[in-house]
């Protein structure tokens, strides 16, 4: 057995079966990984992103209010 | 009211790549599924648990509250997701703990919800929590259920049981 498998619970019987993964199924699920992981790496971007703009405004508003950030953030409430 | 053990399973040591509840009696008001489980990513602390519903993922809708470290945020999909699952990089020998409970899975005549929590455990602060409210609009009785992780597998000593409410 060179596959992956699934466990199949047939409850009626309790029967459990080992079923190895056909080709198409280890082939799709390494396409969900690939596009999940893509999907993780997009997402954890698009925070550090958000963090590094929210940094920036904060480091804006203080220099023009003449505060420093700890002090601007406490002002927010975040 | 009384619970019964329907079935329970235990993956071994090779893995899964999904867990199969097939067969499910039409003889109780309530399904329970109580999973312990990890998946073998070895690059995530936690990864995403999906659950089809008769062989499908479609016809489904979920708003979820997501609690990480002090902070909580929601989420919500038409998709099969569940929430997270603990991942490979999580404390050894921690598994993820879901409970997932379907009100009136028999019925052929009512869409089915369902409520569910799970946390996906490690030591770190950086772990979510989520607990969701489902639907699947289906009037279908709920016959099976397979539980699966995105583009992984079930490590050994996973659990998964089902429970008939009556």
């Amino acid at each position: 057995m060179s596959n992956p498998i699934r466990l199949e619970v047939n409850c009626e019987t309790g029967e459990v079966t080992e079923i190895e993964l056909t080709d198409a199924e280890v082939a799709e699920l390494e396409a969900q990984r690939v596009a999940y992981e893509a999907e993780q790496t997009r997402l954890a971007t698009e925070a550090e992103a958000k963090a590094a703009q929210k940094t920036a405004v904060l480091s804006a508003l203080a220099e023009a209010a003449g505060l420093d950030v700890a002090e601007v953030t406490a002002v927010l409430g975040f | 009211m009384a619970q019964v053990l329907i079935s329970t399973v235990t993956v071994g040591a090779g893995g899964a790549a999904s867990i199969d509840f097939t067969s499910i009696p039409q003889t109780y008001t309530d399904l329970l599924i109580v999973l312990s489980g990890r998946c073998n990513d070895g690059a995530s602390v936690q990864d995403g648990v999906r659950m089809s519903i008769n062989g499908v993922t479609t016809n489904r809708s979920f708003k979820q509250l997501v609690g990480v470290g002090t902070a909580a945020t929601v989420n919500g999909g038409t998709d099969d997701y569940l929430g997270n699952v603990t991942g490979g990089t999580a404390t050894a020998n921690s598994h993820a703990s879901m409970n997932l409970y379907f009100p009136n899975y028999a019925s052929t005549t009512l869409n089915k919800p369902f409520s569910q929590e799970i946390v996906p455990e490690t030591n770190s602060s950086a772990i979510n929590m989520f607990v969701t409210a489902g639907l699947w609009s289906s009037t279908a009785a709920i016959t099976s259920l397979s539980f699966y992780i995105t583009g992984f597998s079930w490590v050994q000593y996973s659990t998964a049981s089902i429970y008939g409410i009556k």
